[in-house]
């Protein structure tokens, strides 16, 4: 028997810890002579009550819904891949190659060219990784962690020395070819009235985000290898008895995950630069880690998460624009929430679940 | 009369919405051995849990010598002379027994009085119990039987006057086992007090003198052992009439199935387990392998069923099977009809955090009949693990609960049902019944012996001779990865493969027909 009902685990759980977390992050605000309500107002009113904060806040989400995917499927196979920010840069790798050498007729295609090529990056990017962990035992989150660091080298090199046009002083590719500028919310939203969404970077890979969603669902509970991964995942003894080698599922597991990550520069690159920068993840890939931690590793609960952390970053912004908090202090915020919705999980759980106990003990 | 050692009075104690134990009393004579039994989930281990200060009792009271003690923790515990052997030694492995001894008993800031004062101790606890043991040799290197005496020392030491033994012959060969019992009768002759926990009915009648029966978190009796019978037992155990010996037919063995011929397996530590064994399995019969765990029985299981590498060769059905490399693996197992009941059904055969539907096609989730295109045809899986679960008897009869949630026994219903419901040629089936309740070891006994009826063979391995006895036509035992004897499950007795599972090969004093005699009582098996 469960201990308590599902919609309290999934709804009540995550709602009281981000309570929690807003009321420490309230009296972090209170201590450096701020007033936190102020500050909340502000957050609400730059992220959820324009269009144009939505447009912002989406498009961070838009990120975080990728990597966050990508760590919950690695997390399904018992994998803890850290190395989201790496593949996700070279992910931005593929997608400049496939905007910048592709001659494509429409941004549809172009999409879906530059996903392929995000998604080959990335996973490509995971791949050593993966294929150290089930040969040779390296621990998958030293090696990945190592791995961002050299993404990120390697980025360097190519914007610096390859990518990078004649006579241009910063460390990027050129512009991506009109043909491949992606729809933004503004351009697929505003009607001749009222302009909405106005110059927020929000874009239609929002949906292609969606689907991954979608995607990721099915393929981890309604198919084989979905199967194979979580039991793989549960129990590497349980999936030996059964045929499921392990080699094989961390490495395919960690190829989806790395794409994954990849296509989040769809986003970035295509979507908001269109031109491949330096830096675009700006953290992204961590931030994935949080998502998946939060929304248990499920697809609509990352989804839920991510616009969550999607609030978090624009409403973050608006504070550093408005008051004197500084941008810092919005990391000590998604630190409170990653702290109460992930490691301090169970000291909401436990007290909850001995109450849901009590309750039904009364009631038989 | 003298006050009891032990007596509690209405111990209550709940988990959650779990009632572990619902108003026991229990009164234990002092220089006795008072039994505990009852099936797995039954609160027995609750009970003494509370009783050596782990957990706290909900309502209740505990008197020791008459006297109204509290004991909120195991230190209280042992100061009211209350000792404890667990199933899993809690014994530190690398430390020598003296040190293991003294190990929250020293004196002072150095380590050298208290070791001098346990020595002079332990010496005369030997002469006293006949509890020989070396004081200097670490732990590691004792065998289990002797680690288990160092427990009992361990126990002693702190003048414990109540000891109390949780499962303790579950790890021991049948000789241990007897000289476990010679050792706890010597103590109950000096006066001491003897709890002893187990499921075996066979320990019961024969070595206490007043046992209890828990069922269900209630103590449902306390009777004399010598006024009491072991089907009577099992009934307080499962609330119903149990059949106790396994009802089948002599087997009708066909053509070969399987045909290990020369078969070696190395382990990761780069141990050789299985040291070249020769052993046939035919259709319609139950090959029974008997021996000590960790004699290589598992290894041999494990590269039948795919997830070990050996050399040598198998044959089944005639067709060579590959031990190692790609065409070894569990699947390829599977496709050359042999299903597999492994050892421990927590860790290999179930997804312990898989809904049991999901665990119904665990291995097989690659049957062509479960797909629906490129998704799982989840739907059918669901329904027709219903079926199964109807089928088998699993109790709740819920697809949708994780397996975590099912008892043992139903647990070990679920991996069955699947094994056996694909139809193999071959069903290897490891400790099928460790850790299962009376009522359900009758019906999974029965299962394997319906496929063995139905001309497929069985190769089984089991740690529990009894059930070796009862359940296999042919009895093989397994000594430090050699074969080291064949018998007739009809002609043989647990003495002579005791023996065999010593290593010792010339069992004539103690065959059938010889030096049988003596054990008359114990030629058809009680207990399943």
């Amino acid at each position: 028997m469960d201990k308590m009902p599902k919609w309290a685990d999934i709804v009540l759980i995550p709602l009281i810890s981000l309570f929690l977390a807003a009321f420490f992050s309230a009296l972090v605000i209170l201590a450096i002579g701020e007033n936190p309500i102020e500050a909340l107002k502000l957050m609400v009113d730059g992220a959820l009550m324009r269009s144009a904060g939505w447009g912002y806040t989406l498009y961070y989400a838009t990120n975080f819904i990728f990597t966050g995917l990508a760590v919950s499927v690695a997390f399904h196979a018992r994998l803890f891949n850290i190395g989201g920010e790496g593949q996700a840069m070279l992910g931005g790798l593929g997608v400049a190659l496939a905007c910048l050498y592709i001659d494509w007729p429409h941004w549809s295609l172009a999409i879906l060219g530059a996903s392929v090529g995000a998604a080959c990056f990335g996973a490509l990017w995971a791949l050593i990784p993966a294929y150290l962990q089930a040969k040779r035992g390296s621990h998958i989150v030293i090696t990945t962690i190592m791995f961002n660091f050299i993404a990120a080298a390697i980025l360097n090199y190519v914007l610096v020395e390859l990518l990078r046009p004649v006579g241009a002083m910063d460390p990027a590719s050129a512009k991506f070819p009109e043909a491949v500028h992606l729809p933004t919310f503004q351009d697929m939203f505003s009607t001749e009235g009222s302009k909405l969404f106005r110059g927020a970077p929000a874009n239609v890979t929002f949906f292609l985000a969606l689907a991954a969603c979608v995607i990721v669902w099915l393929l981890m509970w309604r198919t084989k290898l979905g199967y194979q991964i979580r039991a793989f995942g549960h129990s590497e003894s349980g999936a030996l008895y059964a045929g499921i080698s392990p080699v094989r599922i961390t490495v395919i597991a960690m190829l989806i995950s790395g794409a994954l990550a990849g296509m989040m520069s769809v986003n970035t690159t295509m979507g908001e630069s269109e031109r491949l920068i330096l830096n675009s993840t700006e953290g992204a890939g961590f931030i994935g880690i949080a998502v998946a931690l939060m929304g248990r590793n499920h697809p609509f609960g990352v989804l839920l998460a991510a616009i969550l952390f999607g609030f978090l970053y624009q409403g973050g912004a608006e504070l550093a624009l408005w008051t004197s908090i500084p941008r810092e202090l919005i990391v000590v915020i998604q630190a409170l929430v990653i702290l109460f919705t992930g490691a301090l999980d169970n000291m909401v759980r436990e007290p909850l679940e001995k109450l849901f106990i009590a309750m039904r003990r009364r009631n038989a | 009369m003298t006050a009891p050692a032990i007596e509690l009075k209405g111990i209550s104690k709940a988990f959650g919405p779990v009632q572990a134990n619902k108003d026991i009393s229990i009164s234990v004579q002092p220089g006795t051995i008072h039994g505990i039994i009852g099936e797995n989930g039954a609160g027995k281990s609750t009970l003494m849990s509370i009783l050596y200060g782990f957990y706290k009792a909900d309502a209740g009271e505990i008197f020791i010598k008459g006297q109204k003690t509290l004991i909120p923790d195991s230190q209280a515990a042992i100061r009211a002379g209350i000792g404890m052997v667990f199933q899993h030694f809690k014994l530190v492995e690398n430390f020598t027994v003296l040190e293991n001894i003294i190990l929250g008993a020293e004196h002072g800031a150095m380590l050298n009085s208290s070791l001098g004062n346990a020595r002079k101790e332990l010496k005369h606890l030997a002469e006293e119990y006949g509890l020989n043991v070396n004081p200097d040799e670490v732990i590691e290197n004792l065998s289990v039987g002797h680690q288990q005496r160092v427990e009992i020392l361990k126990a002693l030491y702190r003048k414990a006057e109540i000891l109390i033994l949780d499962e303790p012959t579950g790890v021991l060969t049948p000789a241990e086992a007897d000289q476990l019992f010679r050792i706890l009768d010597r103590l109950r002759e000096e006066g001491k007090t003897i709890i002893l926990i187990t499921h075996k009915l066979r320990e019961i009648m024969e070595y206490t003198d007043t046992v209890s029966v828990m069922r269900r978190g209630e103590m449902t009796a306390t009777v004399k052992t010598a006024e009491t019978s072991p089907e009577h037992l099992a009934e307080l155990m499962v609330g119903r009439k149990v059949l106790l010996r396994v009802d089948k037919t002599p087997s009708e063995p066909g053509a070969t199935v399987l045909d290990i011929k020369g078969l070696r397996v190395v382990d990761e530590a780069g141990v050789e387990r299985v040291k070249g064994i020769d052993l046939t399995v035919r259709a319609g019969e139950i090959v029974g392998i008997a021996g000590v765990a960790g004699n290589g029985q598992s290894e041999l299981l494990e590269v039948l069923g795919g997830f070990a590498d050996g050399t040598g060769t198998i044959t089944m059905n005639g067709e060579s099977l590959p031990l190692s490399g790609h065409g070894a693996d569990g699947q390829a197992r599977r496709a050359a009809g042999i299903s597999h009941v492994p050892e421990d059904r927590q860790r290999e055969g179930l997804i312990m955090e898989f809904a049991a539907w999901e665990n119904t096609v665990f291995g097989y989730h690659h049957s062509p009949e479960i797909q629906n295109g490129l998704l799982m045809d989840n739907k059918g899986i669901y329904t027709e693990a219903e079926a199964k679960m109807q089928r088998f008897d699993v109790r709740p009869p819920d697809p949708k609960l994780a397996a975590k949630n099912f008892s043992g026994g139903n647990q070990q219903k679920i991996v069955l049902a699947r094994e056996i419901e694909r139809n193999p040629d071959l069903l290897l089936i490891g400790q099928p019944t460790r850790g299962v309740d009376i009522g359900a070891i009758e019906f999974i006994h029965q299962q394997v012996v319906n496929l063995r009826d139905q001309g497929k063979a069985i190769l089984l391995v089991s740690v529990e001779l009894e059930e070796i006895l009862s359940l296999a036509d042919r009895v093989v035992v397994m000594f430090d990865g050699h074969i080291t004897g064949e018998r007739d499950a009809a002609h043989t007795n647990e003495k002579e493969l005791g023996l065999l599972m010593a290593g010792i090969t010339d069992t004539s004093a103690v065959a059938n027909g010889n030096g049988g005699n003596e054990n008359s009582t114990q030629e058809v098996p009680a207990d399943g």
